[in-house]
């Protein structure tokens, strides 16, 4: 009597706990749902390939070994264009050192994309994503957004926003390879 | 003739012939005979027949109109109303050829009649579908959503009629209050109906300009005497009333003066009436209700949700969630008239639980069947109108 | 726990109305009742059994109907609410901030506190989810604690009664039987109303369509595995939705479905023509104005092969082609991509006409793809434009610098520089719609705007939803649990013979009372059985009565 009653207990018990975790989980879920991310610190970075300015292939694989400074950016977006300058002088100091820098446009054209290099004199590879497909591949929003990827190709940190110089040594230094 | 003028016609002919078989079921109820006595049973027999040549009459509007139109005539809140309408005398003569009650009729076809001429207050044109509509979905969900709706309305004139016979109408109570709240709000939709159907007839129009809620400039033309002006209205038509209070650019001024009218009326309709009789509409009427059965209109009324549930959850959610993840997407959007019809669900699924698990039966069941309608008729009338959504078609 | 031993012997449950065993009313509340409460044919409810932990506290609360329709009830009132006002969904704003500012622009003091008391998003607010969670909870928990037990005793069901049972059921009879070989008979007549008869010495049981009993617990189950469905939608990786605009001429990668692209081919608006729409629909038009008939937008789909890495778009391999319409899904490896919106005439390529502001002699002209513009375009004859810079979606100088706002063209900007045999140094101009700036002195030639193409967007939802065949799952067994419960009832009759040689007949139904009576005519007419009586019916008889008297 006494063990069928405790079984009963435990059987209440049990259901009772998995309907309120399960419950509790989604509404969390939900509540957080748009913070979600699909990828993340840690993960590894999607392969990709794009065709730079000069008609040079880059290959994301292609560059390990190396920390990859992979940086989302538009013409018309005023933060991309403060920050490239800067980029562009720590790209001096670091390409040296095992740190190679990929700009990703965002389906612009030509024409646009080399005027702007053009006219801040920017050394680094840039790439053009026509189809948006490595922009859905990273779930890029807002631009411009930044990924670190380090020496072993994984996510090191994404940075959403405009960085100041001072960031970008701070994180270039961050991926360096040893 | 057309074919659209024919399937008018014949709608207008399954309208007289609800009516003729109105007062033939009336003449079954009435004199001293039992319902199920030899002379009653012809007065009966003759008034369900009639309705079926009615309901031959307004099928046959349906399948002409359909023809005419190329698609099922659902898709404006006249075509729906009048389908529902249509289905309310179909869910009876069902109901009528299991239970052979001829009160069932009396009560059942003037609902139906109100609903049909509360329908033709809207505009009667044929539309073409706009992309939204252009699917096979339209028809099935439509018509069984209206089925099964049809079949819950027969509930509600169940318990009307047992709560006609069953409440005290002589005496103050909240029970006696609140049946005669029904019978007034019935006598308000004819409210409606008459208003419409003067100014229709003295052909009054009158047009303003005025700024909507996003500070946009706006036309609008009423076509009652406009009691209530919109937002910053000015007049464009000469000669017609100035309206009496200009209301803010939230409120349509043009619905709440149609309903102020249709108030105006029915409260004017409701007072004629009590000066006539001199007693409650409820009192009237019960006589009428005197010869029905109680077990049998508590039985009716639990059969018809029963019969009514699984149709309505057929056609208003599952119906409903495949065409919209077809359609919009995702099944399931929060849009006003999926939720009315999923708060009706709900409603009668309290129903049949406080129904099985804990004995509501009789007048409390009735109460609720009768409730049960109004939610339905809300979510026809006041969803569509009020308050705008997905489903605003009309 | 303390049993209750029924005088017939049988040791019943705590909580337990009617005898398992022979049906006698076992409480004083029962044996106070003219007619027995059939419900769960007074079997005890589990949880009334055990009352003692906070556990069996909060099973005990979720078992209960009467908490289960509050539960029901509240959501009705919850979600009438939140149709008062248009939910944060509907409304034109996206920041929280416009949010609000939006709902007490337009909705006054009313849409601000509606807003601030979080009804704008009352469906997916934590509290109206929790609400859902315990009706969630009552259904599995209600519905175990009266399956089992309605099972059970339906399944050990004696076939003699107690009196005290049968005179207790709503339909009843005591009398003599005028015939021979009652029970035959009406065994005989009961099988042929396709009843199962079960005859035990004297006594006899006709049941049918018990499994309509089970329909309340299947279409709960079906509710259960639709709830489950909905939960996992929380879960990620279950559930897509993404939007794209995508222009004519465009492939684009689909967002949330790796590997697969979209090429846009045209875009197709439709409206119904007056002059053409016979004269059925001409009144709607005339009251309505334009009707569009159709949306559309033609697509390819394309597929970038198994090595292919994204960015490499050489080798797409073409999946299929297809008309993308309102309620015409283009439907893909468990995608479904769907026609939601559409902007018209967006500007694609820009002419003009490089002329002499004097004479207004042309040197010829130019298409700038504004999409994909070129550096220099010659016009032969020693003449040529040469692109400096290109603003799409020009906004204005900033530090004498021309900027743009967006990558779109929807307000473009040229800087160029006109080369001709007469100004072989060129001249340099800025021209953008309705305006031309000349930085470096006057001009003597110009670009004059001839006209433009344009293409339209299309506006698409991509969907993924793995959960759609659990809920329809749900939705199927909710449908097949209402039908068995609402279509079909459970009737029973016991018939037996009493110690001093009378008939008791009895019957019950769940529901359908009319249909079980006239069953039950005709046994008492085969068999010769005592008249019965609706206990519950007062009318009829005194009806009856009078209809004898009239008669």
């Amino acid at each position: 009597m006494a063990q069928t009653k405790q079984k009963r207990f435990l059987i209440r018990t049990l259901i009772l706990t998995v309907l309120a975790v399960a419950i509790i989980y989604t509404i969390y879920n939900n509540a957080t749902k748009d913070k979600f991310e699909v990828l993340g610190v840690g993960d590894e970075a999607p392969d990709f390939t794009l065709v730079d300015l000069n008609g040079e292939e880059h290959r994301l694989s292609d560059y390990k070994g190396q920390g990859v400074f992979l940086n989302f950016w538009g013409t018309w977006c005023k933060p991309c264009a403060k920050e490239m300058p800067a980029m562009d002088r720590q790209y001096e100091v670091f390409k040296d050192q095992g740190v190679q820098i990929l700009a990703v446009n965002i389906a612009q054209s030509n024409f646009e994309v080399e005027r702007f290099a053009d006219q801040y004199g920017l050394d680094f590879p840039i790439v053009i994503d026509k189809t948006k497909s490595v922009m859905e591949a990273y779930n890029i929003d807002p631009l411009p957004t930044t990924l670190l990827i380090n020496p072993d190709g994984e996510i090191e940190k994404i940075v959403r926003g405009e960085m100041t110089e001072q960031d970008i040594a701070l994180f270039m230094e961050q991926i360096r390879p040893e | 003739m057309t074919l659209v003028s024919i399937s008018g016609n014949l709608l207008f002919v399954a309208f007289i012939c609800y009516l003729i078989a109105t007062l033939f079921f009336g003449g079954a109820v009435k004199g001293s005979k039992p319902e199920t006595s030899d002379s009653e049973k012809r007065w009966g027999r003759i008034g369900i027949i009639v309705t079926i040549v009615g309901f031959i009459a307004n099928l046959a509007y349906f399948i002409t109109r359909w023809i005419a139109a190329g698609h099922a005539p659902v898709s404006n809140l006249f075509e729906f109303t009048t389908a529902f309408g249509m289905m309310v005398v179909g869910a009876f003569i069902l109901i009528y050829f299991i239970y052979r009650t001829p009160s069932l009729g009396l009560f059942a076809l003037p609902i139906a009649i109100i609903i049909i001429g509360f329908a033709s207050m809207f505009p009667r044109d044929i539309n073409p579908l706009i992309p939204a509509l252009k699917s096979y979905w339209l028809t099935v969900h439509v018509i069984t959503a209206a089925l099964g709706e049809a079949i819950l309305a027969i509930s509600a004139v169940a318990g009307l009629i047992y709560l006609l016979k069953n409440v005290d109408v002589t005496k103050r109570s909240k029970q006696s209050f609140w049946l005669e709240a029904v019978m007034f709000t019935l006598v308000l939709t004819l409210g409606f109906v008459a208003s419409t159907t003067t100014f229709s007839v003295m052909d009054y129009e009158a047009k303003f300009s005025y700024v909507d809620k996003e500070q946009k400039d706006q036309e609008i033309t009423y076509n009652t005497p406009p009691i209530f002006g919109m937002n910053e209205y000015k007049a464009l038509t000469p000669g017609t009333m100035t309206p009496l209070a200009e209301m803010p650019p939230l409120v349509n001024a043009k619905k709440l003066t149609t309903v102020t009218w249709s108030l105006l009326f029915g409260v004017v309709l409701y007072g004629l009436i009590r000066l006539i009789i001199r007693k409650p509409i409820a009192a009237v009427l019960k006589p009428f209700a005197q010869k029905a059965n109680s077990q049998l209109m508590d039985e009716i009324g639990y059969r018809a949700v029963s019969i009514g549930f699984p149709v309505f959850t057929l056609g208003a959610l599952i119906f409903a969630m495949i065409w919209a993840q077809e359609a919009w997407s995702r099944f399931w959007g929060w849009d006003p008239k999926e939720v009315w019809a999923l708060i009706t669900w709900l409603f009668y699924a309290a129903f049949l639980h406080l129904r099985l698990s804990r004995g509501w039966h009789g007048e409390k069941s009735a109460w609720l069947a009768v409730i049960g309608f109004i939610i339905i008729m809300f979510n026809l009338i006041a969803v569509n109108l009020i308050i705008a959504g997905l489903h605003s078609y009309a | 726990m303390n049993n209750i031993i029924c005088a017939c012997g049988h040791e019943n449950p705590e909580g337990t109305v009617l005898c398992g065993n022979c049906g006698r009313p076992l409480t004083k509340e029962a044996k106070d009742l003219k007619l027995a409460d059939m419900r769960y044919e007074g079997s005890a409810r589990r949880s009334q059994t055990y009352n003692k932990s906070i556990i069996d506290k909060i099973w005990n609360f979720f078992s209960s109907v009467k908490i289960g329709v509050t539960i029901i009830i509240m959501i009705l009132v919850a979600a009438a609410i939140g149709t008062i006002l248009p939910q944060v969904l509907y409304v034109p704003a996206s920041t929280e901030a416009d949010i609000a500012a939006y709902y007490e622009r337009v909705y006054g003091t009313f849409g601000k506190i509606y807003y601030e008391l979080g009804l704008s998003d009352l469906y997916g607010s934590w509290w109206f989810q929790t609400l859902i969670g315990m009706l969630g909870i009552s259904l599995i928990v209600a519905s175990l604690d009266r399956f089992i037990p309605l099972y059970n005793s339906l399944k050990k069901q004696r076939t003699r009664r107690h009196e005290s049972f049968m005179k207790r059921q709503r339909l009843f009879a005591l009398g003599e039987s005028v015939g021979q070989e009652t029970l035959t008979k009406s065994e005989a007549k009961l099988k042929e109303l396709r009843y199962d008869v079960k005859r035990e010495d004297g006594a006899l049981l006709a049941e049918k369509g018990r499994f309509s009993r089970w329909g309340p617990y299947v279409n709960h189950v079906g509710l259960i595995i639709f709830l489950f469905g909905v939960m996992l939608r929380a879960l990620p990786g279950f559930y897509v939705d993404e939007t794209m605009w995508i222009r004519e001429g465009e492939t684009r990668a689909i967002p949330e479905a790796p590997g697969y692209y979209l090429e846009s081919k045209d875009f197709i608006l439709e409206t119904y023509d007056k002059e053409q729409a016979d004269e059925v629909f001409g009144d709607a038009i005339e009251r309505v104005g334009t009707i569009a008939s159709n949306y559309q937008t033609d697509v390819v789909l394309y597929k970038k092969p198994e090595s292919a890495l994204p960015g490499q778009t050489e080798n797409l391999e073409e999946v299929k082609k297809e008309s993308i319409q309102v309620n015409k899904p283009l439907k893909f490896d468990g995608f479904a991509v769907y026609q939601m919106d559409f902007r018209l005439d967006e500007l694609k390529t820009m002419h003009f006409v490089l002329s002499n502001k004097a004479t207004g002699e042309s040197l010829g002209d130019l298409a700038i793809d504004l999409v994909n513009p070129e550096t220099t375009y010659d016009l032969g004859n020693g003449s040529s434009v040469k692109l400096l810079g290109y603003y799409p979606d020009f906004s204005g100088f900033e530090n004498g610098e021309p900027q743009t706002k967006s990558p779109v063209p929807n307000n473009p900007a040229f800087l160029v520089r006109m080369t001709t045999p007469e100004t072989p140094k060129g001249e340099t101009s800025f021209v953008a719609i309705k305006q031309t700036v000349e930085p470096l002195g006057e001009n003597a030639y110009k670009l004059e705007f001839q006209n433009v193409d344009t293409r339209d967007v299309s506006g698409l939802t991509i969907r993924k939803d793995k959960t759609l065949w659990i809920l329809a799952l749900g939705g199927l067994i909710f449908m097949i649990g209402v039908a068995q419960g609402s279509y079909f009832n459970h009737r029973r009759i016991w018939i037996h013979e009493t110690k001093d040689g009378q008939f008791a007949v009895a019957a019950h139904t769940n529901k359908n009372w009319f249909a079980i009576k006239k069953e039950l005519d005709q046994v008492t007419e085969a068999a010769q059985l005592p008249l019965y009586k609706d206990q519950q019916d007062s009318e009829s008889q005194e009806l009856k009565k009078d209809g004898e008297k009239s008669s």
